[in-house]
């Protein structure tokens, strides 16, 4: 137990691996879906190194992305949906980004921005699929032309074609590849032979890992090769494709992580009434991201009492009987 | 004694009626999660319920707040992810439908829920697609469920997120969507369906208490209500079974 050699190279701080692999301008994959295993732990530390302009890449998002927004360190967006499940259906400071001006942003659907992902994972160029036919994501584009010459841009948000092996008229659309400087996972467990393994849905973030240039994994816990290696079946990734693994536990607080913990309803109901006011917001940034020095202090504030109520049930995933109002 | 009852439990009792046994059920989040559920526990306990995020079949002992809530995880037959799960939304030996939600429908039963306003500069945005369009493009059919209003029941979306019949008769299929389509629209005042051939919405059931000339009014387009007859109350039975055992925390069934 405890022998770390194999990925000694990885193991990091959260605020190295952020400082030494996230720059002003980079494109972020987030990993997660809406309410479930957001890689909140590194969205704050990128709040707090004041990291600006970034180019957020995902499916469906929630509190990461908005916590992100709402800082100011999101300059642009690709995105198939912003919300927080009940607790937001839309998320807070995404809308009041988008309708204020105050962001770039296109909009896709979810198996466009998968598709696009596990095209980047495949190292080719653009993939097919007939989703969105005849909607306005084929209509309208979000990106100016000025954005579409820039890095990691592409030059058109989609194209139409026609199937080029029958004759009859059968129309397909084309999604650009997505290859992002930096895929953010948050997983359950990661072995001392640098694997990883996601529990529950893995959503996109296989895909969104195989698709960047580099991968940060913060992970519940660090387990034995010879655990991790007695289920192979069970696992997402190979460890040459992990960068920097940092260990923490309730990396995803306020959201959820699959026989862990469930997502915070009290955290998220607070996030909800102070995201709506500018003032407030700040307050809220200041407390739960300025005002702690790194993740310890976060969790302590959380406290234990809390801690405990979202302490997930082993065998069913969730924290049964929890106060989700 | 009339039984009382809130506008979310008949909504949901009206698009779980539509779930037959064998069904393959997509389910979004809110109302759509409930009325997903509740179908599975009172009509048709071999449908298998799955979501977006990639969860099938799960035992839905507590209701999800999120299609990617720790819960559709949980006694499913199979987790996976995203793209297995639209792998399963389009697949030609399966007949799914899904439950969806929209912040504007035409009478074609297209669907809005990106923004309100210009897109780029918005009134108001709203989430997006989500899988939404996708759904839209590949399910078998599609039981939407809008709050019945003016401006959300419109001549002219504001965006269209999510195909239903397009522009009406064949539109759908010659834009190179080969099965699906709005099945009904499913309101807080009635049930909406779609005419065989020219593919408009008319009214087809009113709930107990609501007027036909109301559903008229919320409505921004012309809408054919002569087939138009009351739905059936809510039993007791089902009231009993959504309350109890689909949310009993009451979360959904509220409002």
């Amino acid at each position: 137990m405890g022998n770390n050699m194999e990925i000694a190279d990885k193991l990091m701080n959260l605020d190295d691996a952020v400082r030494r692999f996230i720059k002003n301008g980079s494109q972020i994959a987030l990993g997660g879906f809406t309410i479930v295993r957001n890689p909140m732990a590194v969205a704050y530390e990128i709040i707090r190194q004041g990291i600006k302009d970034l180019h957020i890449v995902c499916h469906s998002h929630g509190q990461a992305l908005d916590v992100l927004i709402g800082a100011g360190c999101v300059k642009r967006l690709e995105i198939a949906y912003g919300g927080n499940g009940r607790y937001a259906p839309t998320c807070i400071r995404f809308k009041k980004a988008i309708q204020q001006g105050g962001i770039e942003f296109e909009d896709y659907s979810n198996y466009q921005m998968s598709l696009r992902f596990l095209a980047g994972a495949l190292n080719i160029p653009f993939i097919p699929t007939k989703s969105g036919l005849g909607s306005d994501l084929l209509n309208l584009e979000g990106f100016s032309k000025e954005i579409r010459k820039e890095r990691k841009v592409a030059r058109k948000k989609l194209a139409v074609m026609q199937n080029p092996f029958i004759e009859d008229k059968d129309e397909v659309v084309l999604l650009p590849a997505l290859t992002p400087d930096v895929a953010l996972i948050h997983v359950q467990y990661i072995g001392e032979d640098g694997t990883v393994r996601i529990k529950g849905l893995t959503f996109a973030d296989i895909e969104q890992a195989k698709s960047a240039d580099i991968v940060i994994v913060t992970c519940e816990e660090i387990v034995p090769r010879s655990f991790i290696r007695l289920d192979p079946d069970q696992n997402s990734l190979p460890p040459f494709f992990v960068d920097a693994i940092i260990k923490l536990p309730y990396g995803a607080h306020p959201t959820g992580c699959f026989g862990f913990y469930d997502y915070d309803p009290k955290h998220l109901n607070m996030y909800k009434v102070l995201a709506e006011d500018d003032n407030k917001f700040k307050e809220y940034l200041d407390e739960w991201v300025y005002g702690v020095k790194n993740h310890e202090e976060y969790l302590n504030k959380i406290g234990s009492n809390m801690l405990l109520k979202i302490k997930a049930n082993p065998v069913l995933g969730y924290a049964v009987g929890l106060d989700r109002r | 004694m009339a039984l009382e009852y809130s506008d979310n439990e008949m909504m949901a009792i009206s698009a779980g009626r539509f779930i037959k046994d064998g069904d393959i059920v997509f389910a979004g989040t809110g109302v759509s999660m409930l009325a997903a559920t509740a179908a599975k526990r009172i009509y048709a306990p071999r449908a298998v319920i799955f979501f977006e995020t990639g969860g099938i079949d799960p035992s839905l002992d507590e209701i999800p707040m999120a299609v990617s809530d720790l819960r559709v995880m949980s006694g499913t037959c199979l987790n996976s992810g995203l793209i297995e799960a639209f792998s399963i939304v389009g697949h030609r030996k399966l007949h799914t439908i899904a439950f969806l939600g929209a912040a504007q429908i035409d009478k074609y039963g297209n669907l809005n829920t990106t923004s309100i306003g210009d897109y780029h500069r918005p009134k108001t945005r709203f989430s997006g697609s989500g899988g939404a369009c996708d759904v839209a493009s590949f399910a078998s059919g599609v039981i939407t469920f809008m709050l019945h209003e003016k401006r959300r029941f419109v001549e002219k979306l504001d965006y269209l997120t999510s195909v239903g019949w397009y522009k009406g008769g064949d539109t759908r299929q010659k834009l190179g969507l080969a099965r699906g389509g709005a099945l009904a629209v499913v309101t807080n005042l009635g049930v909406m369906r779609f005419d065989d051939t020219t593919k408009e919405m008319y009214l087809d059931e009113y709930y107990p208490g609501v007027t036909i000339d109301k559903i008229i009014e919320n409505t921004g387009f012309n809408i054919d209500v002569s087939k138009a007859r009351q739905a059936a109350a809510p039993t007791e039975l089902e009231l009993m079974i959504l309350r109890n055992e689909v949310d009993p925390q009451r979360l959904i069934c509220k409002a």
